[in-house]
């Protein structure tokens, strides 16, 4: 098997998996019913998105693994995700911000794979890229009322922001497999997005009137599969069922 | 009528009486989500693509779809494509009429959806009054593809079938 191009699926694909179960776990519990039925669909959109990249992992590997084994069954070691999608909804404005931080890396590069050599990411891309046009429209549409809100709004959003910047320089870490799959036409040259999306997060920041953290250090280590200590209990949660009962399907 | 679509005209009267499982007065043809049913050597091909990704519907309008085949004598076989991507554009004229008349406003052109979806004008159509004072209430309605409105002038909420290009 190709073991590049099924790790570079994996690292797209497990961003998608672990954010959308972190916004699952809103369901039925966000702040009103029109944002939390929002928060849901961006949640069922990723999903759908995860399940066409982990069916073409599973096409890849060519032995008895499939979409939802691969999805469920790893332990917490070989999940690829960066950290910032696994940070907890610890109030609404950090449920805004890792969105809107990841929304807009995640737009940059589904606009990029669209040219990918690889047929079937290419598809993959064309297809998401509608839906999270509107993830990004959502998320710094609330970024700007938060911050432009309230005094307690704006205090809230401004901590959340300052919190989870620390996880934004992750998103252009380039693994081997990143590194091979690039060479390759396959990837996304990520560094080439960076500057630009800096300077978008900034304008919508400037204009919520947030201020843009001033960091010099980051925090990495999803992509080695080294994670938070929050990532067991996503785990624990996402994986319970088929664990419980192996093989089980609705 | 369907564009781009490659659908064999003997097959038409059996995909017509599919369904969509969540808007039930729009056949599958109307939605535009088959993209292709050819008659080939005793097997009908089907390829079907989905709205959005993570639309649940997928799962049964396959089974519809093997069903009607079944009960018409045939044997079918379904695949999913996702490439080229569902526009709402597939949706036929018939398909904006019913979903209009179900209570679902149709989807407008890229540049009018966007600014309806800002709140920049008022130019969605109320479907139980037909006035365009109408104000948005959430981009994500009831699923992935609708967006929530209010009428201002009857106080009627509906949907309003986001634009997908
Ligand atoms: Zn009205």
């Amino acid at each position: 098997m190709n073991t590049n191009l099924y790790n570079y699926l994996l690292g797209i694909a497990d961003n998608s998996l672990i954010l959308g179960q972190r916004l699952g776990e809103l369901c039925g519990h966000g702040p009103s019913l029109e944002t939390d039925i929002a928060l849901t669909n961006i949640s069922l959109d990723l999903f759908g998105q995860v399940r066409s990249y982990y069916q073409y992992a599973a096409k890849v590997a060519g032995d008895n693994r499939d979409e939802d084994t691969i999805a469920m069954m790893r332990p917490e070691r070989e999940y690829v995700n960066v950290l910032l999608v696994e940070q907890p909804n610890t109030d609404f404005g950090y449920v805004i911000a890792r969105q809107f931080l990841f929304d807009v890396y995640h737009y940059m590069f589904l606009t990029e794979l669209q040219s990918s050599k690889d047929e079937t990411l290419a598809a993959i891309a064309k297809k998401s890229i509608k839906e999270v046009s509107y993830h990004v429209r959502f998320s710094s549409d609330w970024i700007k009322r938060l911050g432009d809100g309230t005094e307690e709004s704006h205090k809230r959003i401004q901590n959340a922001i300052n919190d989870l910047w620390t996880y934004t320089d992750e998103l252009f870490h380039q693994t081997e497999a990143d590194k091979k799959m690039i060479a390759d036409g396959v990837g996304v040259d990520t560094s080439k997005l960076k500057e630009q999306y800096y300077k978008q997060i900034s304008n919508v920041l400037d204009e919520a009137t947030i201020e843009v953290p001033d960091l010099k250090y980051f925090q990495k280590g999803g992509k080695q599969g080294v994670h938070t200590e929050h990532m067991g209990y996503i785990l624990a949660e996402l994986q319970y069922m088929q664990r419980a009962y192996p093989n089980m399907s609705w | 009528m369907i564009e781009h679509a490659d659908i064999d005209t003997e097959l038409i009267p059996i995909l017509d009486k599919v369904s969509d499982p969540e808007i039930p007065v729009l056949t599958i043809l109307d939605m535009g989500v088959v993209r292709y049913a050819k008659l080939v050597d005793d097997v009908v091909l089907i390829k079907i693509t989905p709205t959005y990704s993570g639309c649940p519907a997928m799962d049964v309008i396959a089974d519809d779809i093997t069903a009607a085949f079944k009960k018409a004598g045939y044997k079918v076989n379904i695949d999913l494509i996702l490439s080229p991507a569902w526009t709402t554009d597939w949706i036929s004229e018939e398909g904006r009429d019913a979903l209009e008349k179900y209570g679902i406003a149709p989807p407008l052109d890229a540049d009018a959806d966007k600014e309806a979806l800002l709140g920049n004008k008022k130019i969605v159509k109320c479907t139980n009054c037909g006035s365009h004072n109408t104000k948005l209430v959430s981009q994500f309605g009831s699923t992935a593809c609708k967006a929530l409105f209010q009428c201002e002038d009857c106080q009627e909420p509906f949907d309003y079938f986001k634009c997908l290009k």
